[in-house]
């Protein structure tokens, strides 16, 4: 060390990051770490990031199809003053998703933006840049609880309003952003509606039903929108919530604890259906994705299943095989967020649901326990090969994508 | 080890910080009960910058003689810096997370030259 000359220390342009801090100040750290793994040569696919819809609200209310519903939003809009979004539901202020402010990513992100392209797009692709992510597939936010709505008809108007406003908007404007487009499951006929509309727009890769919602996903009523998914090769995904309202979790009183526990509740509820009305056996080349759960679920689920089938094999007469194995050859999963305490028991649970085939990276940005790439890269346990499946050539194969990268990082 | 100069003592008020770049490490400089702490910027979680995340004093839910709580408060003698990735809080004179006694922040080496602070890294 030569004491006599230091060398000048310079300071960092962002001293302390806060709601207005840009994306990539935020997650320079995270494209250093994908620049020293090399990921410039990965297909890295994110199959669940989020944008916030409502900050658009006003402009996704004019592409509601029911010309009276529409007028009434537009003016509500223009009018109400304080406000929650036209015709939204849900815990809109029990989001406490930021930690009293600890994690100003997830309150929000208010950071500059380039006029004359759609904030949306530009919040996505500064995301994808600085993840080193080839193809984002980009979910709302709020809407997500929009399957506890008390009008059925208005998950309808809004989640038609959101696919078109979404393709108009987002999709059309950079074909590395994609979809899996709002299915309103409360109203069957309009659910396959929604896939006649939707399925060969641009960017639309499949379709997903959010989770929170208290309709049996093995209803009858809804065999001709999985035939009609099946039959077009398109995945169904059920995107996880968590929603104060419901009663099994009534008395839970910390977010952490509604948080752990109700976006993984709804995926448990809606797979034990899935699997044991034999949804998979009527439908073997239906691909569900299990979006939002995290993976400890899988085994805890998989083995209760198997045990409680063997001893009650006449109450899921459809059934050709262990739950497990089902849930193992017809479902796949995202990774985030990816319970990591334990490192036995996740290479276990990835060995479990056969990662190498059935699991898709998420990163889930921009909420408060979004992953990284990094994280799967750095497993010490999975194949280069294994790897790479993982954080991209699955969800390549799965939705028909060219696994060349094409990102820059 | 390279010797970096950041700026004098006095730049640093009590609560106040500095993160500064000293070639290839990023270093942060804090004031806590009139001592300077310095702290790769580097979370041991996942590698965020936690440096440059906001202070909170310690949350911490009192007990009565019944077992019984009322309130929540801050403990103003514990302050922790909080990740801006995923929140993840760490004592800011002792470099420890708290919740998980075998995580630690990385603590750089300073020194103080004529009223103005140094990095040696
Ligand atoms: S990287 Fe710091 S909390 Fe995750």
């Amino acid at each position: 060390m030569d004491a006599t000359t230091p060398q000048r220390a310079t300071d960092l342009p962002v001293q302390e990051i806060d709601v207005t801090t840009d994306t990539r100040d935020i997650l320079a750290h995270a494209n250093q770490g994908a620049k020293k793994r090399g990921l410039q040569d990965w297909l890295i696919c994110d199959v669940d990031a989020h944008h916030v819809e409502t900050v658009s609200w006003h402009e996704l209310v004019e592409y509601i199809e029911d010309p009276v519903i529409r007028h009434q939003a537009m003016l509500f809009h223009k009018e109400k003053l304080g406000g929650a979004p036209y015709g939204l539901n849900g815990d809109m202020g029990l989001k406490y998703q930021d930690v009293g402010g600890r994690i100003p990513h997830q309150a929000s992100l208010r950071e500059k933006t380039e006029p004359g392209t759609h904030r949306d797009v530009t919040l996505t692709r500064r995301a994808m840049q600085s993840l080193g992510v080839d193809y984002m597939v980009l979910f709302p936010t709020p809407m997500l609880t929009l399957g506890l709505h008390p009008q059925p008809e208005m998950e309808v108007y809004l989640g038609r309003a959101y696919n078109r406003w979404l393709i108009d908007k987002v999709l059309s404007v950079d074909s590395r952003i994609k979809t899996l487009a709002y299915l309103p499951f409360n109203v069957p006929a309009e659910a396959e509606r929604t896939i006649e509309e939707f399925a060969d727009k641009p960017g639309v890769i499949g379709f997903c039903v959010p989770s929170t919602r208290h309709k049996p996903v093995h209803h009858n009523d809804y065999m001709r929108t999985y035939a009609m998914l099946e039959e077009r090769g398109l995945p169904i995904a059920f995107h996880a919530a968590y929603h104060w309202q419901d009663a099994s979790l009534a008395t839970v009183n910390r977010f952490l604890g509604m948080h752990a526990l109700g976006f993984v509740w709804c995926n448990m509820v809606h797979m034990t259906n899935w699997i044991l009305n034999g949804i998979p056996e009527r439908f073997p080349k239906l691909k569900s994705i299990w979006v939002e759960s995290g993976l400890a679920w899988i085994p805890f689920l998989m083995q209760r299943l198997d045990d409680q089938y063997l001893m009650r094999p006449s109450e899921a007469p459809q059934l050709k095989k262990l739950p497990s194995a089902y849930m193992r050859e017809n479902c796949w999963y995202t990774t985030q967020p990816m319970e990591t305490s334990n490192m036995k028991a996740l290479e276990l649970t990835l060995e479990m649901i056969n990662a190498e085939s059935q699991l898709l990276f998420a990163s889930d940005w921009p909420h408060f326990d979004f992953d990284l790439p990094q994280e799967i890269y750095d497993l010490p346990f999975l194949s280069e090969q294994a790897k790479r499946n993982i954080l991209g050539l699955n969800a390549a194969k799965l939705f028909n994508l060219d696994p060349t990268p094409v990102k820059r990082l | 080890m390279t010797d970096y100069l950041v700026c004098d003592e006095s730049d640093i008020a009590e609560g106040g910080r500095r993160v500064v770049q000293c070639g290839q490490h990023e270093i942060g400089i804090f004031r806590i009960k009139g001592q300077l702490h310095a702290w790769h910027n580097i979370c041991p979680h996942r590698q965020g910058p936690i440096c440059q995340g906001h202070i909170y004093a310690r949350v911490i839910e009192p007990v009565d003689e019944r077992g019984q709580v009322r309130l929540l408060q801050y403990d103003e003698g514990d302050q922790h810096v909080v990740c801006p990735w995923h929140g993840y809080e760490f004592n800011l004179e002792t470099g420890r997370c708290n919740g998980n006694d075998r995580m630690k922040l990385f603590r750089a080496e300073i020194a103080i030259r004529d009223g103005a602070i140094h990095v040696i890294v």
